[in-house]
């Protein structure tokens, strides 16, 4: 088979860690199969392609891009759009593509906050002049230019249409062989593309359902954090052990890792039914099991709940119907498109006032 | 605002047994509250899933009343402690979000309590009057299912005053 025959596959990754790129490369020696399979287009993990050649291959030339990460700057935007049309399918791969991931949870700040976090307050910043990056520079080789920081991180499916879905932080490796398996099968003629918007390499059920641990009915006198517990038992139900564990709530998929190993499931493979239901649905199922009656009893038995926001939507909160705290969302004339280039303006002119006095 | 008198847009949530017996009842006795709050009525306060009001604060409301049986008066016996543990713990999640504690709030009222009711929707809207527009929802306008269940004058000066502050908010950014 000539190289110019085989499809193409991309991957990409937005605002990420990379851990998702890592998820695939843990496919090892499978990862053989979908190199022979495949022509690597696209990967900037993995082969140095600019975005200047991947602008000049035809719409529509790459069979299958999976695209990792949430949409943080314009450069994530862009590079969606663009995958999307060279693309004929377009995979939301992980946590933060899908439902926003821990990235997301920066839609509790403005701005404004963010920059301040980021360029000045740090304990081990020193930034005197208040130096902001820019999305211009002249310098004497030309301008410079750097990607526009949006007001609000949003899902891969908040600016590009989707085909499909495969949830996890990252999603686990086994399931990606699962999902390589199946396209491999669909290019052999074997088998039929799953209908557009499934979730792929992952259960329709929750992680309780492929959790081993023991499960009675529910009520609890108080939450309890994990670190706080001496003796854990380790074959019962951590949430009937007072732990704030978010699978009732949570996609199966991943084999119940983290309760398996004695830790709380943190609701990383997202919504078990429908983007942006899994808050909610954490909160209801947690303050049903407390055995209290009176407001302050209740209080009492939630605390150790530490933080509801970050309990509740560690991966979600961006797919969630409000998309953020207050301090995010509230006040901005389009969620979807404001760019926060204002916040840097006043530290560019900082920075060019600082340049001519040098 | 031009002078004009903020408009809160409210949604309350009511039980089929109890609460929403007593808003017909404020509307039997010919008394009167803000046309500002828009009854939603459920089976029971039980019922009331913490998404309803997260989806009603997205789609633009200011405020949200969530309303049920006395404590042990509950027709289907427990359920209105259940509507009391989630609200307690979404009171919780809002305020992490940023939300002020009375744009939220809970009352219980019997089928009787007409009179009772109707002033707690008068004082929730005016504390919710004084609070300001909340202005959550994505583009900061109202959705069209709330333009709907809002009476059409109420509408129209939300739309007029998120038009207005919107402008002041993104000045303000600039200029921070």
């Amino acid at each position: 088979m000539t190289a110019a025959a085989r499809p193409r596959f991309a991957m990409y990754w937005g605002a990420a860690c990379g851990g998702c790129d890592i998820a695939v490369l843990n496919l090892n020696e499978k990862l053989l199969d979908v190199a022979a399979r495949f022509e690597i287009a696209f990967w900037p993990a993995v082969v140095d392609v600019k975005y200047a050649d991947l602008e000049a291959m035809p719409d529509g030339s790459i069979l299958l891009a999976l695209f990792s990460g949430a949409i943080r700057n314009s450069e994530n935007e862009e590079i969606a759009r663009l995958l999307r049309r060279k693309s004929q399918l377009l995979v939301a791969f992980g946590a933060c593509a899908t439902e926003g991931g821990i990235p997301g949870l920066a839609n509790l700040s403005s701005p404004a906050e963010i920059y301040s976090a980021a360029y000045d307050d740090g304990l081990s910043t020193l930034n005197p002049d208040g130096v902001r990056p820019v999305t211009r520079v002249t310098v004497p080789e030309g301008e410079l230019r750097l990607p526009a920081f949006q007001r609000l991180v949003r899902t891969l499916d908040q600016v590009v249409p989707v085909d499909y879905f495969v949830p996890g932080c990252p999603p686990e490796t086994a399931r990606i062989a699962e999902i390589m398996d199946v396209v491999g099968a669909v290019l052999d003629g074997r088998a039929e593309l799953p209908p557009p918007g499934s979730v792929l390499g992952a259960g329709a059920s929750t992680v309780c359902d492929e959790c081993t641990r023991e499960r009675h009915e529910k009520r609890l006198a108080s939450f309890v954090r994990l670190q706080s517990i001496a003796h854990l038992d380790p074959n019962l139900c951590l949430l009937e052990q007072g732990i704030p564990c978010n699978g009732p709530a949570t996609r199966s998929g991943c084999g119940a890792l983290c309760p398996s190993a004695g830790a709380q499931c943190i609701g990383c493979y997202g919504s078990a039914d429908g983007a942006g239901a899994q808050g909610a649905r954490l909160l209801s199922a947690f303050a049903s099991i407390v055995d209290a009656r009176e407001p302050l009893d209740i209080d009492r038995a939630l605390a150790g709940i530490a933080d509801p926001v970050g309990q509740f939507y560690r991966f979600g909160l961006a797919a969630s119907p409000l998309r953020g705290g207050r301090k995010g969302v509230a006040g901005s004339s389009d969620g979807e498109t404001t760019t926060a280039s204002e916040a840097s303006e006043s530290g560019a002119r900082r920075e060019l006032v600082a340049g001519a006095a040098r | 605002m031009d002078g004009a008198r903020f408009e809160p847009v409210i949604i309350g949530f009511t039980c089929n047994w109890c609460s929403y017996r007593a808003a017909d009842l404020a509307g039997t006795a010919r008394l009167k509250y803000p046309p500002n709050i828009s009854l939603v009525r459920l089976m029971c306060s039980g019922r009331l899933d913490p998404a309803f009001v997260l989806e009603a604060f997205a789609d633009g409301a200011d405020g949200v009343l969530v309303t049920g049986c006395w404590p042990g008066d509950c027709h289907y016996l427990e359920q209105n402690y259940h509507a009391l543990r989630r609200f307690q713990l979404l009171k919780r999640t809002l305020a992490g979000l940023g939300l002020e504690a009375q744009r939220l709030r809970l009352v219980w009222a019997s089928a009787a309590e007409g009179a009772r009711l109707a002033g707690e929707f008068t004082s929730f809207v005016e504390e919710v009057r004084d609070l300001g527009p909340l202005h959550w929802g994505a583009g900061g306008s109202i959705s069209a299912g709330l333009r709907a269940a809002a009476p059409a004058e109420v509408a129209g000066r939300v739309e007029a005053a998120i038009a207005v502050t919107i402008t002041d908010a993104v000045t303000d950014e600039v200029m921070a």
